[in-house]
């Protein structure tokens, strides 16, 4: 039995993140007052980073079926592909990454790996998605740097290439930077693991890293409240070692290959204390853990600190009996601790002892099953003003070419190489579209089939327009995907929004998660695994409502990838989709004009899905030599990144068949939905035709590639005329130059 | 022909010149563990790329000391052939098997991207398909690539005709521009005296396919199999 320690003080669990009545339920269910282990074992699982307590019922219509059978893993999700297993998942790391950028972006990255490979999966490729403040910012710049830095040191280390991502800058970033992390693994279908403990008299055993006292409260005080000023709350940061962590996918998956394992968990966010409650919850059984036995690195941690420690690189094995050896022999190879620590019980109970001592006694049931509150939203006053804009204040700008090569070097826009260079991107050798292409591609050994990943999210559409936003994220991902050559598969999301108790925040969360549902439903694609990051917040305000979306797509055959660059001279341009005047929501109001306003631009999912079919079709004939989303910028931007390629060959362009009868800067910069820029010998375009006729897609030839200068016409008026090499130079070193000179 | 591929734990590279020698290439390829007891036969032995130890010291600092590197030298002694890439690159230097040291790269970050690299000595085993002056295209991923040699050190390099590889313009001019890392005299390869061990850091088991962008990786392969196939 346990002893009764008697009532704790109110301080101490709202502190930890209870509420009263979490307290009293605590009572309800123990029958008398919880242990402080006890008590700091609810504040972690019942967290909302772990409980999701005000998103769950939210997250239950997002659609599961699609072409692919879908899995649901305790970790993570995927999808089956004959005998493989596709298995993927994003995540956050915002607050530990605005406080220590290196290490909080560097175990973002070991956690949601380990979330892979715990399933028995491969890791085989790393995407991000980031959100930073303006570049003008000294922490701003610091945070950029260190973020990348830390996503190289872990990700490059542990030999995952970092394929693919995107990144954005905005004021509402400021103070809450956005750091997400997805993976992406592979292993035979039949040789999932599952995280759960069952047979009464299996071991449990602890492996990887020793326990310190890193971590502490990480998911409860670090992840599941807002910024205040200062950062004291830098001890809850977690410290990566990513060598560790190398060794332990290596010993994880050479023993899951073995058998003997019942079911492996990692020790994310709460540690032992979700590793062991979960377990016994997913294999409706109890278990019994000696935390004597747990290898640690620091001296006199009391035996709340162990169960709520956040050390990384460590896992929780639930071993066949008899086979104990057998499975601790492989991690010792690896010269990683392997110990048992306790073993399966029959009864549904969470036994916790220390020093001969029961320190907690739980029914695993209690501790899964986190309060569900019931959240309500309100529509946040003059959603419905900034939606509105009145362009006839707006002066379309003289010197545009001026207005383009500015655009064009904004951040947001910019190439991204300063970032993707530091990232090991090849290694697997399975990386078969290099960085600066729609989607990353790769190669699925063995076979004529390739993964294409992307992640994407606007924020600034979703905070104009929740729920339009949301669907474009979702639509503007399968695009990017479809203009590699690859069919959309399936969805994982990352919600990142401010606080929920507020009930205009939930409003924008409630809508965007709508957004999502209806259409992934539309589109037939499920939604298999995610995260929901909620406090993303500082003394500011709240971020911009940010559902990142994070999407793979399977190609039946390698050989016709296809990339967003400009292949031959006289090649000819293609628009797939039409030019509406919509300039609302842009990245050109935003950064020429400084407006942030306007309604977002209209999407029809019917029509963006005619449009990408008529794309993916002409690639899979090989009809097409380019094909490149249409997104931030419009379309002027979309045709030079086209003419820049990989940067390994850069072609001009001429674009001199613009009928659309809007203003000019709506028709360079406007971000209307649904269009793609391809590119195709002139001899295909009769091929083309047929293929958008029959699937319903308007397309235009708009120009041809070739020369040394980007220029567009609007009937005889040259309107764009600018030196592809330079236009290149602007836009390939602009963050590189920002983060120099500090500006 | 039988390549052995050493891991250390944090190699990286391990599967990918497995891959390359076994799928791409048609060859025997076994995995060395760095604890063997014992050596397998073997005509060339591969050290791949990655974060030995994790490389949280020097690069290859640790990994020197590893209970293989006594049979290695033991096989380069024999007239053994022996690949270094990237990280074993290093790790060869640490073990006093090549001459120099690497240092981090001049820029302070890590790169990974396609270089150009000329061949500057096709008497090579590991280079004999190349051909003399040959431009290859194959990527680099470090941060410690920058190659360090004293001036006489450098000399002799040069005398012996070790240095193998330089970072070179796509017309194979060697450039300062062309240097990714600040690498001494532009140096991407060397090998020893004897030249049967090679240090590179550019990676020739990520461009053997054209899939992935270049097939110039595979000539040092063929060298390598053509080697051992006349001996």
């Amino acid at each position: 039995m346990i002893e009764n320690t008697g009532a704790i003080d109110k301080d101490i669990y709202r502190a930890l993140g209870l509420r009263d009545e979490d307290y009293r339920r605590i009572i309800r269910i123990l029958g008398r007052e919880p242990s402080p282990t006890e008590l700091a074992m609810f504040s972690v699982e019942w967290s909302e980073h772990c409980g999701y307590s005000r998103s769950r019922s939210l997250l239950k219509k997002l659609p599961r079926k699609g072409r692919y059978r879908v899995l649901i893993g305790e970790d993570s999700g995927g999808i089956v592909m004959g005998d493989s297993a596709i298995v993927f998942k994003m995540e956050s790391h915002n607050h530990p990454s605005q406080l220590e950028p290196k290490q909080g972006a560097a175990t973002g990255v070991g956690g949601i790996i380990r979330d892979i490979f715990t399933a028995g999966a491969r890791p085989i490729a790393s995407l991000n998605s980031l959100r930073f403040g303006p570049l003008s910012e000294p922490y701003n710049r610091y945070l950029l740097k260190g973020v990348v830095d830390g996503i190289q040191f872990y990700g490059n280390c542990l030999g995952v290439p970092t394929v693919g991502g995107e990144v954005y800058f905005d004021e509402s970033y400021s103070g809450n930077c956005l750091v997400n992390a997805m993976s992406i693994g592979i292993a035979r279908k039949d040789k999932l693991a599952r995280a759960r403990a069952q047979g009464a008299g299996n071991s449990i055993i602890y492996v990887g890293s020793s326990t310190g006292r890193d971590g502490i409260g990480g998911c409860s005080v670090l992840a599941s409240q807002e910024f205040g000023e200062g950062d004291e709350k830098r001890p809850s940061v977690q410290i990566g070692d990513p060598f560790t962590e190398k060794c332990l996918i290596e010993a994880t998956l050479e023993a899951l290959s073995r058998g003997g394992i019942v079911g492996i968990k990692d020790m994310g966010a709460a540690g032992l204390t979700c590793s062991i409650s979960e377990m016994a919850f997913d294999g409706k059984a109890g278990i019994d853990a000696d935390l004597d036995k747990v290898p640690r690195r620091e001296e006199g941690m009391e035996p709340w600190e162990v169960m709520m420690s956040e050390s990384q690189e460590r896992m929780l094995v639930c071993v066949k009996k008899g086979r104990e050896d057998e499975v601790m022999r492989i991690f010792h190879k690896w010269d990683l601790n392997a110990v048992r620590i306790g073993e399966v019980t029959g009864e549904k109970v969470v036994r916790i002892r220390n020093k001969g001592r029961i320190v907690a006694e739980i029914p695993p049931d209690a501790l899964a099953d986190a309060p569900i509150f019931k959240m309500s939203s309100k529509r946040p006053a003059g959603s419905g003003r900034i939606k509105r804009l009145n362009a006839r204040k707006l002066p379309v700008p003289e010197d545009l070419n001026k207005v383009f090569t500015k655009l064009i070097s904004s951040p947001t826009i910019a190439s991204k190489e300063w970032i993707y260079r530091q990232y090991d991107h090849m290694v697997q050798a399975k990386t078969i579209s290099l960085p600066g292409s729609d989607a990353a591609v790769l190669r699925l050994e063995g076979t004529k089939k390739g993964i294409a990943a992307a992640t994407d999210c606007n924020g600034l559409y979703c905070y104009l327009d929740p729920y339009r936003g949301a669907q474009i994220a979702v639509s503007e991902a399968a695009r990017n995907i479809a203009c590699s050559g690859a069919e959309p598969a399936a969805v994982t999301d990352c919600l990142n929004f401010g606080n929920p108790d507020k009930e205009e925040t939930y409003w924008y969360f409630e809508n965007a998660v709508k957004g999502i549902a209806d259409s992934c439903r539309f589109f037939g694609i499920p939604v298999v695994s995610g995260n929901v990051s909620f406090y993303n917040e500082s003394p500011k305000g709240p971020v911009y409502p940010t559902p990142a979306i994070g999407m793979i797509g399977i190609i039946d055959d390698t050989a016709r990838l296809c990339t967003r660059g400009f292949k031959n001279e006289d090649d000819i341009i293609i628009l797939f989709g039409e030019t509406k005047e919509e300039l609302g929501a842009s990245e050109y109001l935003k950064e020429i004009h400084g407006v942030v306003r306007g309604p977002v631009p209209e999407i029809n999912l019917e029509r963006e899905k005619r449009i990408r079919t008529a794309v993916l079709e002409c690639i899979k004939k090989g009809y097409l030599n380019s094909a490149h989303d249409c997104s931030e910028g419009g379309l002027a931007v979309a045709v030079a990144e086209s003419c820049f390629g990989d940067g390994r060959r850069i072609l001009g362009a001429v674009i001199d068949n613009l009928k659309e009868k809007i203003r000019l800067d709506a028709l360079l910069f406007g971000e209307s939905q649904s269009r793609v820029i391809a590119s195709a010998n002139k001899i295909m375009f009769n091929q083309v035709r047929k293929i958008a006729e029959k699937e319903g897609a308007p397309v235009t030839v708009i120009g041809r590639a070739g020369g040394r200068r980007l220029s567009i016409f609007r009937g005889q008026r040259k309107v764009v005329d600018v030196p592809v090499k330079s236009l290149y130079k602007t836009w390939s070193l602009s963050i590189e130059k920002r983060l120099e000179r500090g500006s | 022909m039988r390549f052995a591929i050493v891991v250390f734990p944090g190699s990286n590279c391990d599967r990918d010149c497995h891959y390359a020698a076994n799928k791409v290439l048609g060859e025997k390829a076994v995995f060395v563990w760095h604890k063997a007891k014992r050596f397998p036969d073997a005509d060339c032995v591969i050290l791949p790329g990655g974060f030995s130890y994790g490389d949280y010291l020097r690069t290859g600092a640790i990994a020197r000391f590893s209970p293989i590197m006594k049979h290695i030298v033991d096989f380069a002694g024999r007239g053994g052939l022996v690949i270094g890439i990237c990280n074993g690159f290093q790790i060869l230097l640490e073990a006093g098997l090549l001459p120099g040291a690497m240092l981090r790269n001049s820029g302070l970050r890590f790169i990974c991207k396609y270089v150009h690299i000329k061949t500057e000595n096709a008497s090579t085993p590991f280079t004999a398909s190349c051909g003399a002056g040959r431009v290859l295209e194959i990527p680099i991923a470090h941060n410690e690539g920058n190659f360090y040699i004293d001036g006489k050190g450098l000399k002799e390099l040069e005398e012996n005709g070790q240095i193998v590889f330089r970072y070179c313009e796509a017309d194979g001019k060697v450039t300062k521009k062309a240097n990714p890392n600040g690498a001494v005299s532009n140096i991407a390869g060397i090998v020893n005296k004897r030249g049967n061990v090679l240090g590179m850091m550019p990676h020739p088991e990520r461009a053997s396919e054209s899939a992935l962008g270049s097939e110039d990786g595979a000539l040092i392969f063929k060298s390598i199999i053509d080697h051992a196939g006349k001996r």
